[in-house]
């Protein structure tokens, strides 16, 4: 009852609001005219786009914080996924604050940026930010980009203060949709441990299989630099068509295509020789090997 | 029960499942049927959302039917069904991330679907509010019942599985199926939807729409007269 009268109450200083009394008047007015007239029309139009406007903003606001939550959750189960963390029915939260630690990486001397918030920095809305992100030259751009952010955030799995994994953030255009992912690497800055793909648009059940688990599993012990070259700065490791035969020299270098998605299959051998190409993490992953990431 | 569905409620309701079906005699919302049916929940979900919206709508333009200018009446009831649907898509990246995910635009485009346009200004611009609530209702479930065969068909024949449980094991993975992925690309739609559209109207002949012209025959002799 206590709302009943809170109501009346309401109602009560309603009706003695000399505004809300014009009002009325107005609204009874407004709605005796026909509907035609040109007052009663622009009347109803605002009328409308307030109520509306209330009701989108009201939705988006109340609804933000769950949104932000959920995103932030998709992104840290994606990390542990791809650090072979992620276990079923365990706190994504916890375990992502416990196991993974989050660096900023400059990108073109391949050092750590320790003046940067980095729980804030974000790789994607920098990309877009003119001031954090640099144009690449199109004979460059094989992974269809255009820009990329200066600086990357990778992520660190460690244990007992040496390096387990390391987690780097990769992107470019397969057949419909620019695809964004997670590749680690052993800290031998060489060898793949797993790859996967958080956002992408592909065709499903051919391109869209780069989130298959069985395809992703391929991907473990393959080599991204041709060990017989010194120089650590062209990756050769690339999709091919068909099936890799293990027992042939340079299987380690290669991975199945998808079936049925050639371009997606060129897109994902594309983005990956970019992102550790020297244009990528390569600076980065050849401080890794001398410095052992400290 | 029968105080709240009358007759005409009930009619309503039921008609647009086979005998005025959106999809299949309307042939409306095409578009998001082909798009969202690869897999089973993905159709639902939008099925709910599409159902929601246009009961919603309906309802809402109902009640002030009465009150809108001729002149604006697509803009308002545009902007009503707009409304819904940014909060449909707000409440599902809230609460059914992984689904809106993979809806992406498909859930913002529900503003565009003909269905909901269509029922408003076929049906809530001269019916009270209740029967266009259950009207909006009624059309939803009719493009539901289609989503939801096409989706069967589409998960079921194009990866093996149904709702993501596995119904026929895959080849690839040691099993004796071996995946169409034709049944995956949005054509297989078309190709779903023709085939329900022609079982139906072989059920029910009255829904074969009436020949535009005749073609004329040739053998009258005419043409050795000239």
């Amino acid at each position: 009852m206590l709302k009943c009268e809170h109501f009346n109450k309401i109602c009560v200083a309603l009706d003695n609001c000399e505004h809300y009394q014009k009002f009325k008047v107005y609204k009874d007015k407004i709605l005796a005219l026909g509907n035609d007239s040109l007052e009663k029309t622009i009347a109803i139009a605002v009328a409308l786009c307030l109520v509306c406007a209330v009701l989108v903003s009201f939705s988006a606001v109340a609804l933000k914080p769950l949104q932000v939550h959920n995103k932030e959750l998709d992104m840290k189960k994606n990390i542990l996924d791809v650090a072979g963390l992620l276990q079923e029915d365990s706190d994504i939260d916890s375990a992502f604050a416990e196991k993974i630690e989050a660096k900023i990486v400059d990108l073109e001397t391949g050092d750590y940026v320790e003046d940067m918030n980095v729980a804030d920095y974000d790789q994607r809305k920098a990309a877009k930010d003119p001031e954090l992100s640099v144009a690449i030259p199109k004979d460059k751009d094989i992974a269809h980009i255009r820009v990329k952010a200066k600086y990357a955030k990778v992520f660190l799995v460690k244990e007992d203060g040496a390096i387990k994994s390391i987690i780097l953030p990769i992107n470019g255009y397969g057949l419909w949709s620019t695809l964004y992912g997670f590749l680690s690497v052993d800290p031998d800055g060489q060898t793949v441990q797993s790859i996967n793909f958080y956002d992408q648009a592909e065709t499903p059940g051919l391109g869209g299989e780069v989130v298959n688990p069985a395809w992703r599993a391929l991907w473990k012990g393959k080599k991204i630099y041709s060990e017989s070259s010194a120089d650590m700065n062209e990756p050769v490791l690339s999709l091919i068509k068909g099936v890799v035969d293990n027992t042939k020299a340079g299987s380690q270098y290669q991975v199945d295509g998808l079936a049925g998605a050639t371009l997606t299959s060129t897109g994902v051998s594309n983005l990956v020789k970019y992102w550790m190409s020297k244009e990528g993490f390569a600076p980065y992953l050849a401080k890794v090997r001398t410095d052992k990431g400290v | 029960m029968s105080e709240i569905l009358n007759d005409e409620t009930k009619k309503v309701l039921t008609t647009p499942l086979v005998n005025d079906n959106p999809i299949t005699l309307q042939v409306l919302g095409i578009c998001s049927a082909l798009a969202v049916t690869s897999q089973m929940s993905t159709s639902l979900i939008m099925a709910l959302a599409l159902t929601l919206v246009t009961a919603f709508s309906s309802a809402a333009i109902s009640s002030i039917r009465n009150h809108i200018p001729g002149s604006i009446r697509i803009i308002v009831q545009m902007t009503i069904i707009a409304s819904l649907v940014i909060v449909v898509d707000q409440v599902l990246k809230a609460f059914a991330y992984e689904i809106s995910k993979q809806l992406s635009v498909f859930v913002g485009l529900i503003i565009t679907n003909c269905i909901v346009m269509g029922r408003a200004e076929a049906y809530a611009m001269k019916n009270p509010p209740l029967e266009s609530f259950m009207d909006g209702i009624g059309n939803g479930l009719g493009y539901s019942l289609i989503l939801i065969i096409v989706a069967f068909f589409r998960e079921t024949l194009g990866s093996g599985k149904l709702l993501g449980f596995e119904v026929f094991p895959l080849a690839k993975d040691g099993g004796w199926y071996d995946p169409n992925g034709l049944m995956l690309l949005p054509p297989s739609a078309f190709f779903i939807i023709g085939l329900i559209i022609w079982s139906v109207r072989q059920w029910k002949p009255n829904q074969v729409e009436q020949a535009d012209f005749k073609i004329l025959s040739i053998s009258h002799g005419e043409g050795g007269h000239h």
